[in-house]
């Protein structure tokens, strides 16, 4: 097979200079990195982000407008960058070794390495941007942010072109580039220039998956930032707590990860020629589900213990020297600890009682969840100051998470093994935030992939596109609907699909889970008999 | 403890072992020449398009077999011994059955063509097939041009598969249009422009008169029979339907006609010995059905059915309303109940076409023109809910209610375009002009 390159791979004249443009554009960003001091800054960051947009477009208009409207998979398990071939491998070490740089030595990019502290390098280059959107000098996040939303604008296009026959896919990737450009991109730059006492806010990034927004100095922030502070806060509790049940509910946890957010955003656009390397394995399932529930009850009993360190304190003193105040916590330590707990009682034992069937053989391990979470809990109740909890400096942990879990795995590993691990990695194996939409959607949700009678060919596109390594065919060549708490109902399982199988749907709870062994279409009597077993 | 052996780990002899295994403890083997494990033969197109490899298109993990105790043994079955119950491969050894399924599924046809045995001249149907493609057709520089034989479905997903890798084809199709022996004429002249348009060279009303060869044994060209005119190409698909792949079983006790022959419980006339899927051959049509049906569904409904026979609640194959799929090309199609073709159509089947301006979506309803009963719907870019369908043909609707009522059954992803107000204005107006 390696051998047998096939000739359709193989890029025309004019994606040959599309993709000469774009490597310019990537090569003025290098010669930055590289302390080139370019003399009208504004002019060569628009040169270098102008030619690699203009460059994706050029080739991807290129690659799908000559060709009838369709699905455009062709080649992608030759083509090297996209089969975990050699390319595949120095993209992933590339990628890899940006987020190093980016998250643990910024310095390089030139970060306050100036005399007088200002920006060198890459960082500098950043600078006229940051200025004309908030007024201050760019950070590294700043730029990553950058490169971050103009990845997702010009790969969303491509995206958009390659499932041009495809409403849903369009809309879905409107949506998230409009999310990560006015969200997580220019609102809080604004912000930041009306009221600079605010912290970065995107507000579409809601807890756990921003694991720092209950943190001590956010918290301050909000509080002594007016009713535009105070409405955010509330708006941050909020949106965890009632507006994401209700979304999820209706349409399932789609409407955060593939419609909204910004991690899912990168996966969709740039991740997409990866998707299929996703690992299907039953191994990989089972991996999945120990790891992202771990997570998710590491990042609660962080955030509690956090939150709970501060709020020992009572209040914080604000104001400059000689005007100092005090602002009291409404909420004390121990009603906050006692509340976490019986809502979280709440919630199991409601779990348990009303969706024991749905768990089958979780439940074990949801109730292994819940306890470690309770025990957390009066360990801290019992044992927590103001410096330590769990007999750890609090800083220590938060600093392990945001180690651990903010750095390592959703960027280095999420983001930088694209190519290796395929798009979602994080996704899939993470995110906090998933789990919890993930257990919402498993439990109480309208939503499921409906697969259609008996007309599975069990022919594998399905699986082999579920960037979430879901094994798709699995179901539906039982006739079987698919509810499963990974899913990010990104449609892609049912465009690919040649017989039709596969439809997103929202609708009424009763019969969503239904296992079949005899399918459509054979003996009606023969399904009645083995099918109500 | 009672040995099940099945000849052949297609779909129809997967799901009778995946079947028997839920309901038996008995022992199963399944023996195969082609593969070591079940592969989706309808997904071998895709991994030539590189959409997969070649290990996606297995549906079970390698481990599933040991766990649900299901023997694959890899061999040739050259004889069946229906006396002593005992196989013989070619390599030599043998195994003994209690009760022998035969689900050996196809082969393509081949009619008799001079040099249809060339080095380059291939169906599309088996793993080997695919090799051979791979082989002979690995890039436009080896293959500078192809010709497939055949206007079926197999022969359609050839053409797309050598497209994807920018070979010229050159589409041979003996009927007048692509498969309008069974697509009524407004389908078929859809699907014949939508293969032109993907700059595939169709030659409708043309038939393969010789294949020529080199001086090596590979094909040269072709010859149409109708205008004699000679094709050079590096490769020939003949992909003019298939037949029963029973060839093994001349010589031994069991009837055959085309395919294995079979009763309505599966049964062969050889006591224990069963035949389904591609392979089996029913005495009498059911229904609107032909004696023979080499489609997916109807093997996997066959082995749901036998494993319960063989499992001691002996029931007959029953195959419910019919529905088929495919797609071509770009197009998908889907079939509930039944639409004739002209040529197959009876005098009582009337039919309401529509197709939308883009050329690329249309669908077929036919009824009984005397009692307006609906008989069945063929759909194209347009998919529809079986389940929906399946309940109306039951439910015995009229025509008019289906097509009032067309949206229920709209399976079409969110947000995509919906067609029902059109279709049922085009569909009044038939009425009137009528």
């Amino acid at each position: 097979m390696s051998l047998a390159r096939p000739d359709a791979l193989n890029i025309t004249t004019k994606q040959k200079i599309a993709l000469a443009l774009g490597i310019v554009g990537l090569f003025i960003l290098t010669l930055a990195l590289f302390n080139v001091n370019f003399p009208n800054k504004g002019l060569f960051l628009t040169l270098a982000l102008g030619l690699i947009v203009v460059g994706t477009i050029l080739y991807s208009r290129d690659a799908y407008l000559n060709k009838l409207e369709g699905i455009k998979n062709d080649g992608q398990w030759f083509k090297s960058v996209s089969s975990r071939g050699i390319w595949g491998w120095i993209l992933g070490v590339i990628l890899t070794a940006f987020y190093i740089v980016l998250y643990f030595f910024a310095e390089y990019l030139g970060l306050g390495q100036g005399t007088d502290g200002s920006n060198t390098g890459l960082i500098r280059l950043f600078d006229p941007l940051s200025q004309l959107l908030s007024g201050r000098n760019a950070s590294q996040w700043f730029v990553y942010g950058t490169l971050y939303t103009v990845a997702i604008l010009a790969f969303g296009y491509k995206f958009i072109l390659k499932y041009r026959h495809n409403r849903y896919q369009q809309l879905r990737t409107v949506s998230v580039m409009f999310f990560q450009l006015a969200f997580a991109f220019l609102i809080p730059e604004f912000m930041y220039r009306l009221n600079s006492g605010i912290p970065y806010y995107d507000l579409k990034n809601m807890w756990p998956l921003s694991y720092y927004n209950f943190e001590q100095y956010r918290i301050e922030g909000f509080l002594t930032t007016g009713n535009l502070g105070l409405i955010m806060l509330i708006f941050g509790v909020l949106s965890i707590f009632v507006i994401s049940p209700i979304l999820t509910y209706k349409y399932g946890k789609r409407w955060y990860c593939s419609w909204v957010c910004g991690c899912g955003g990168l996966a969709e656009t740039v991740g997409d020629p990866f998707r299929h390397l996703s690992s299907k394995k039953q191994s990989a399932w089972k991996l999945e589900r120990w790891l992202i529930h771990t997570v998710l009850v590491f990042s609660v009993i962080m955030t509690v213990a956090v939150v709970s360190s501060y709020l020992k304190a009572g209040g914080f003193w604000t104001g400059e020297e000689g005007n100092k105040r005090f602002i009291e916590y409404w909420l004390s330590n121990e009603a906050f600890l006692i509340g976490i707990g019986i809502f979280l009682t709440i919630l199991f034992v409601g779990v348990m009682v009303f969706k024991r069937n749905e768990l089958g053989k979780d439940a074990k391990y949801g109730a292994i969840g819940y306890f470690v979470v309770i025990a957390a809990l009066v360990l801290l109740f019992y044992t927590g100051t103001t410096e330590e909890i769990f007999f750890i400096k609090s800083y220590k942990l938060k600093s392990a998470y945001g180690f651990y879990i903010g750095s390592i795995f959703s960027g280095v590993i999420g983001t930088g093994f694209y190519p290796i691990l395929g798009s979602r990695a994080w996704c899939r194996f993470g995110c906090p935030m998933a789990g919890i939409l993930g257990f919402q959607q498993r439990l109480f949700s309208k939503f499921r992939i409906t697969t259609n009678g008996g007309q599975c060919i069990s022919c594998g596109n399905c699986s082999n596109s579920c960037e979430m390594g879901i094994d798709v065919r699995h179901y539906a060549q039982k006739g079987e609907n698919i509810v499963r708490s990974s899913c990010v109902g990104c449609g892609i399982c049912s465009a690919v699909c040649p017989r039709g199988v596969l439809k997103l749907e929202n609708d009424g709870m009763e019969g969503r889970i239904n296992p079949t062994e005899v399918l459509l279409g054979n003996d009606v009597d023969l399904m009645k008999l083995v099918n109500q077993k | 403890m009672e040995h099940i052996v099945i000849i052949g780990n297609g779909i129809s002899g997967v799901t009778l072992a995946r079947h028997v295994r839920k309901l038996s403890d008995k022992k199963i083997t399944i023996i195969s020449a082609e593969t070591d494990y079940f592969f989706s033969r309808t997904a071998l197109m895709y991994v030539y398009m590189g959409h997969m490899k070649f290990e996606h298109t297995q549906p079970y993990e390698n481990w599933f077999w040991d766990k649900n105790r299901i023997d694959l043994v890899k061999a040739y079955v050259k004889n069946v011994e229906t006396k002593s119950k005992t196989l013989y491969f070619d390599n030599g050894g043998s195994l003994q059955y209690d009760k022998l399924i035969i689900a050996t599924g196809s082969k393509p046809n081949k009619f008799g063509w001079p040099g249809q045995d060339l080095d380059g001249v291939m169906g599309m149907y088996h793993k080997q097939d695919l090799d051979n493609l791979e082989k002979y057709a690995p890039n436009n520089q080896v293959c500078k041009h192809a010709v497939i034989v055949g206007g079926g479905l197999i022969g359609i997903e050839l053409a797309e598969m050598l497209n994807s890798r920018s070979i010229p084809v050159t589409f041979l199709v003996r009927e007048s249009n692509f498969w309008n022996g069974v697509l009524p004429e407004g389908e078929s002249g859809m699907i014949s422009r939508h293969i032109k348009n993907h700059h595939i060279d169709l030659r409708l009303s043309s038939n393969l008169k010789e294949i020529k060869s080199d001086e090596n044994g590979k094909v040269k060209s072709i010859i149409i029979e109708e205008t004699g005119e000679e094709i050079a190409c590096d490769v020939v698909g003949l992909t003019a339907g298939v037949s029963p792949n029973v060839d093994f079983l001349k010589d031994s006790d069991i009837e055959l006609g085309r395919g294995v022959k079979v009763n309505r419980f599966l049964e062969t006339n050889i006591q224990d010995v069963y035949a389904i899927g591609d392979c089996a051959e029913q005495h009498e049509a059911i229904g609107n059905r032909r004696p023979i049906e080499a489609v997916w569904y109807t093997g996997r409904m066959m082995g749901e059915t036998l494993a319960q026979t063989l499992c001691g609640n002996r029931i007959e194959y029953k195959p419910g309303h019919w529905f088929n799929s495919a797609k071509f090309m770009d197009i998908e199609y889907q079939t509930y109940g039944w639409v004739f073709s002209e040529r197959g159509k009876k005098d009582f089947e009337q039919h309401f076409h529509w197709r939308h301006d883009d050329d690329t979506k249309c669908i077929t309803v036919a009824y009984n023109k005397n009692t307006n009963a609906f008989l069945g719907i063929n759909t194209f870019g347009i998919r529809m809910r079986h389940e929906t369908f399946d309940k109306w043909l039951t439910e015995k609707r009229d025509v008019d209610y289906v097509m009032h009522n067309l949206s229920e059954a709209n399976f079409d992803p969110e947000f995509y375009s919906r067609f029902e107000k059109d279709i049922l204005t085009a569909y009044k107006n038939q009425l009137q002009t009528a």
